[in-house]
């Protein structure tokens, strides 16, 4: 009886269902046609300002700019990829500039109650500061426009990290402090081997957040400095090219996408083990 | 019985170290433990302040070399505060406690000590937790020898083929035989266990307390076990502490198991005097762990 009702209840869920990835791959498509036609529409019925561009030219547009993205005819008309490693270059290398002060210090800082709780108004204060502010006060010091994006990269890409990192570190298990200190395992062996590694999911966490915050603040940087995807932005602005700004949106989207999706594997493959 | 000569699987550590040494005497006179209430101005301040907590009274203990010997008491008595200071992680606040004659101070590889909740290293494997404690204790031992070492130890405690598994992927039983093995594999004097089996199903810890039975038959070291289970101290001990409740616990009795070793768990029953003594076990604890429950609801 019962295996009657199974393989009757078997050939009808077969029949036609979709699993939810598919469903919402479907939806997606749906939104986005939807989108593109309402856009389409009312740049046809002439229902925006003059200024707007229609959805087809846009498309056209980013098509230009993908298809060939290391043209280079002069400083102000290169390809999308080309002024893409610009930002990319200058967004890592701050980056790592920011890392390499905020790992250290966050170690020292989760070790020692003392010095963390000595830092931490610091920390607390800095930190809610819009990178912006910096930027005058970069160019102030550095009187280089390169050294101040750079300044401003990674001056804001150390507070996640230096705080997560101070937290891994401090709160690592005690047990795990206790097996070293029951062994009589070193300072020094403590911290690398024990102390380091159980942070380490906490510090990548934290390094992703920064390198989404450095890629978010490149772009405002660029603009007020020069070169790089901001810059295109701003020049694309002054020339009244709306398609190329649409276009320079989805692609910082898309590559802010794709480096946090490279973190993400990284994040994952750091926490082995510890997911239980 | 047994002779002395048991087979040890592990290769001789250092020639350095006597055999003699291998195994330690404790000893703890006049223990007490005091946890310091709070009662600075700022606590005052703050409204939580606190008395001090006497957890342990004057706790005087003789253990003679190469015995097993079980600590059991209701919750709370402070026996792991006791086997803390014993390991060195905490510090006696009267008193001493002296191993082989050396007063107690600091932690150190002369006691092994395995961990209620495992306390494996989550990003290392099998091999390299072990071999981590190895590489601690013994920085100049050759890698060779290390990893025979290791090797050695994950054979004894029946884990061979999980060498380069990680600890997620162990079940309960089979991290703590890896907590055994990693506490062993540096050949400490006297091994320290934490209620080892406090985590694990009834069957598994049957199971395991087989597994160290079996272990101790090899290699005959001094162990302290905090337990809760009357059969798990019946099965493994030569004597059996008995604690009273806190605060300001106190030892009531110490008991003597003369059961000849091995010794089987089907068996155990039959030995004379198994049940006078689990009797006597029974009642204490009982009429402690109500007393711990009546203060509760007083207080």
């Amino acid at each position: 009886m019962i295996h009657q009702t199974l393989e009757a209840a078997l050939p009808k869920s077969k029949r036609f269902t979709l699993s939810s990835d598919q469903q919402a791959l479907l939806l997606f498509i749906g939104l986005l046609l939807t989108f593109l036609g309402l856009w389409e529409l009312g740049a046809k019925l002439k229902l925006f300002l003059p200024i707007m561009p229609s959805a087809s030219q846009t498309i056209a547009d980013f098509w230009f700019w993908i298809s060939d993205p290391f043209f280079d005819n002069g400083p102000n008309d290169q390809g999308i990829g080309r002024l893409l490693l610009v930002s990319l270059r200058r967004v890592l290398m701050g980056f790592a500039i920011g890392s390499a002060i905020a790992i250290p210090l966050g170690i020292l800082i989760g070790l020692s109650e003392v010095v963390s709780k000595a830092v931490d108004p610091f920390i607390q204060i800095l930190r809610p500061v819009s990178p912006l502010a910096w930027l005058p006060l970069g160019l102030a010091l550095m009187r280089d426009s390169e050294k101040t994006a750079l300044f401003v990269i990674a001056i804001t890409s150390i507070w996640p990290t230096l705080i997560n990192t101070k937290f891994g570190v401090s709160q690592v298990d005690p047990t795990y402090l206790n097996v070293a200190r029951t062994l009589g395992a070193s300072r020094w062996r403590t911290i690398s081997k024990v102390i380091l590694p159980a942070a380490a999911p906490q510090i990548v966490s934290g390094l992703r957040i920064s390198l989404g915050i450095a890629w978010l603040v490149i772009v405002a940087a660029e603009i007020l400095l020069s070169g790089g995807i901001g810059y295109f932005v701003w020049n694309e602005w002054n020339n009244l090219k709306i398609t190329s700004i649409i276009t320079a949106i989805l692609v910082i989207g898309l590559v802010g996408l794709i480096m946090d999706r490279l973190f993400g594997l990284l994040q994952h493959w750091f926490s082995f083990g510890q997911r239980s | 019985m047994h002779s002395s000569e048991t087979l040890s699987p592990a290769t001789p550590l250092s020639p350095a170290q006597p055999t003699a040494q291998l195994t330690a005497q404790l000893s703890l006179q006049q223990v007490s433990k005091v946890f310091p209430g709070r009662d600075r101005w700022s606590d005052k301040l703050l409204k939580r302040t606190s008395r001090p907590f006497v957890a342990l009274d004057d706790i005087n203990l003789e253990v003679k070399a190469g015995t097993f010997v079980s600590i059991i008491g209701p919750s709370g008595c402070g026996k792991s505060t006791l086997l803390n200071m014993i390991a060195g992680l905490s510090q006696p606040t009267t008193g001493t406690i002296t191993l082989n004659d050396h007063p107690v101070v600091t932690p150190g590889p002369d006691r092994g000590v395995v961990f209620q909740n495992y306390a494996l290293m989550p990003w290392m494997t099998v091999a390299e937790n072990i071999r981590f404690a190895v590489e601690t204790v013994y920085p100049q031992m050759s890698i060779v020898q290390q990893k025979s070492i290791v090797q050695d130890y994950i054979g004894l405690v029946g884990l061979g083929g999980a060498e380069s598994k990680h600890p997620h992927e162990l079940s309960g039983g089979m991290k703590q035989r890896v907590g055994i093995a990693r506490a062993l594999a540096i050949n400490p004097q006297i091994l320290l266990m934490d209620e080892p089996f406090g985590a694990l199903d009834a069957l598994t810890r049957g199971f395991l307390q087989d597994e160290v039975e079996r272990i101790w038959e090899q290699e005959r070291k001094t162990v302290i076990l905090i337990t809760h289970s009357i059969e798990e101290a019946l099965l493994l001990s030569d004597q059996i502490v008995m604690m009273t409740r806190g605060p300001a616990a106190r030892i009531a009795q110490v008991l003597e198991v003369p059961f000849p070793r091995p010794r089987k768990r089907e068996e155990l029953d039959q030995y004379p005097g198994y049940h006078s003594l689990k009797a006597a076990m029974e009642h204490h604890l009982s009429c402690e762990t109500r007393a711990v429950e009546e203060s509760r609801i007083r207080r």
